[in-house]
Order: C-alpha cells, then structure tokens, then sequence
C-alpha cells in the first residue's frame, strides 16, 4: 500500500507498524513513532494496522537546544 | 549543596543549562559540557532514515556523560505536533520532563502564547512536568502556571541571537511576580555577562546552546558562562547595593584637610 515515512513516499509491504519498521530495518527500541500525528506506544506498533495514505513519523535522538 | 535548585522535585547543583545542538564535534560537544559542570542538557527528536541509526551515537554520548536530559518540541508549530512530539520524547528518553516550544513566528521564533497554553494545559494533564519556552509576559506566566507550570522559561532575547536580555524591566516584573517558581532565562544569551546579569536580576538557571556550542573555543566558553553563573548568582545572594543619581564618597568626609 501507498504510505508515507518521514515525508518520503513509498510502497509498504507491511501490513503494521512494527512490520514496518522492521521491513525498512529500523533498531525499534531505538525509535519513537507516530502516524497521522498522533503518537503510538512502542508498546501497541504490533496491533498499529496501516492503512492506505497513513502518514508515519519515525524519530530518534538528536542534538537540541 | 548550600544552594541547591529544584525542578519539580530533582534538586540541581549547578544552574547553568545547555543545549547539544551545533558544535564542531561530538568530542566538542563532550569536551564543553564537562566544562560547562551543566546536570541538565537539552536534546531534541529527528527524523531517521531506515537503517541508518544516526541518533544511536548521539544518544550514547549523552547518556556516557550521565546528564540528565530535557527533551524539545522545537520547531513544532501548532498544539498537536508539540504534544505528540512530547509524548515521543518521554517515551524515547523516558523521561516525564519537557521543554516545551511552540513556535508562532519563524523570524522571531517567537513563542506563540495561545498555543503555549494549550499545550501545557493537556501536557500537564497528562503528568508531564512542563518547562515553557515563553515571552516575558507576567498574564501568560499566570495562565502556564495555572495550567500546571511549575517551571517558567521565559527568552532573554529571540533564540540564537546573542542578543542578552532585551527587556529588563519585564523581566524584573516577572521575577516579583513569580517568587516561588523557578524562572529560567531560557534563550538569547551571547556573552557570560549577560547571563550573571540575568542571575543578577534573581533569575534562577539559564539556558543556553548557540553562545557556546558557536564560539571559538566551546569548551572555555562553557568554562567561562558557569563562572559567570556563579559569580551571578552569588552576586544577587549577596544583595547588591541599588543605583544612585548622585555621588557619594566612598572615603570618609570627616577629617578632610583644609576645610
């Protein structure tokens, strides 16, 4: 299905959001997540179905001030 | 600790803040907050591509250094992406602490107050404790402190400007007003002057990033900001004399010659 990941298109094979995450070789414990701005729980990326459009954000630590 | 300072229920030693962001290294970056002897550190979440793990080392660092983090919503620009952004910091960093930004002008980086608010309000619902990144303004102060504030981080000048306090006297008004919440002059510093200034007026703690993580050598611009801190924030215990319009001798008058 068509999804977006960090604003990039592309084509998902996955049907979750962990599967996701794993089809696009992503350390998962390492990452915080969200799709269509709203936060999901590492916890719930198993149950988190995607669907069609979904926006994911996938976030990790960085320099701030 | 004679001086300790306390952010909803941690007590700090130190009062100087900083930022991660910008400096020439990550040896750099090491080098000057060890010398800045700052507890607390600012860190944001970024985009990652799919196997790249770029924040990994980062984190690592931070972590090796034994700080304690205040994640960021910069950049955020509405109610909804801060509070997201929020909720994927405490995950990530497992912390319940946020410095929370709410950007309503991209010049200015101004904060934007109504959107300010509104966060905090459902962020502090949801057991955060929140660290605003605000304006000087004494009303918005009062409806962040009744939405669950009990940190206020109001700029001294626009972010990454160097610019030093612009508004004294808001800033006066704001420490009279608010006596028993800790105020973080939070933004604008260029020089350690400016920052024993704001301890001086009887701010708290500052925050910084730009000045040191951009100056010629960080780490002994980390060095000097913390001396400048202290010396501050001594001063201001030390209860200052007020200005005066007029002269008055220092040496005694009494015993003058040839009156």
């Amino acid at each position: 299905m068509k999804i977006a990941v960090n604003g990039e298109a592309l084509e998902a094979q996955a049907g979750t959001l962990a599967g996701l995450l794993s089809e696009l070789g992503y350390e998962p414990a390492l990452v915080a997540t969200a799709i269509n701005e709203t936060f999901v729980r590492a916890k719930d990326r198993d149950a988190c179905a995607l669907k069609e459009g979904d926006r994911v954000e996938v976030l990790s630590p960085r320099q701030g001030g | 600790m004679t001086d300790p300072l306390n952010f909803y229920g941690v007590t700090l030693t130190s009062r100087l803040l900083v930022g991660t962001s910008q400096y020439p290294s990550p040896a750099i970056l090491a080098e000057a907050l060890e010398a800045s002897k700052a507890e607390v550190v600012t860190v944001s979440l970024r985009r990652e591509a799919g196997g790249s793990r770029a924040g990994e080392s980062f984190w690592g660092l931070i972590r090796d250094l034994g700080l304690r983090v205040l994640p960021n919503t910069a950049g955020c620009r509405s109610v909804k992406e801060a509070v997201t952004t929020a909720h994927m910091a405490r995950e990530l960093f497992d912390t319940t602490w946020i410095k929370l930004e709410v950007i309503g002008d991209d010049d200015l980086l101004a904060p934007d107050p109504f959107g300010l608010v509104e966060a905090a309000r459902i962020l502090c619902d949801d057991g955060f404790d929140v660290f605003p990144y605000m304006t000087e303004d004494v009303t918005l102060a009062d409806r962040l402190v009744d939405a669950g504030c009990r940190v206020l981080m109001p700029w001294g000048a626009p972010i990454g400007s160097g610019r030093g306090l612009n508004n004294i006297f808001g800033l006066r008004a704001l420490r009279a007003r608010f006596r028993d919440i800790p105020l973080v002059i939070d933004a604008g510093l260029g020089a350690p002057s400016q920052a024993a200034q704001a301890f001086e007026l009887g701010y708290d703690a500052v925050l910084l990033n730009t000045a040191i993580a951009r100056a010629g050598d960080p780490a002994a611009m980390a060095r000097a900001f913390a001396l400048a801190c202290e010396a501050g924030r001594a001063a201001y215990k030390a209860l200052p004399i007020e200005p005066r319009d007029m002269a008055e001798p220092s040496t005694p008058v009494l015993g003058r010659a040839f009156t």
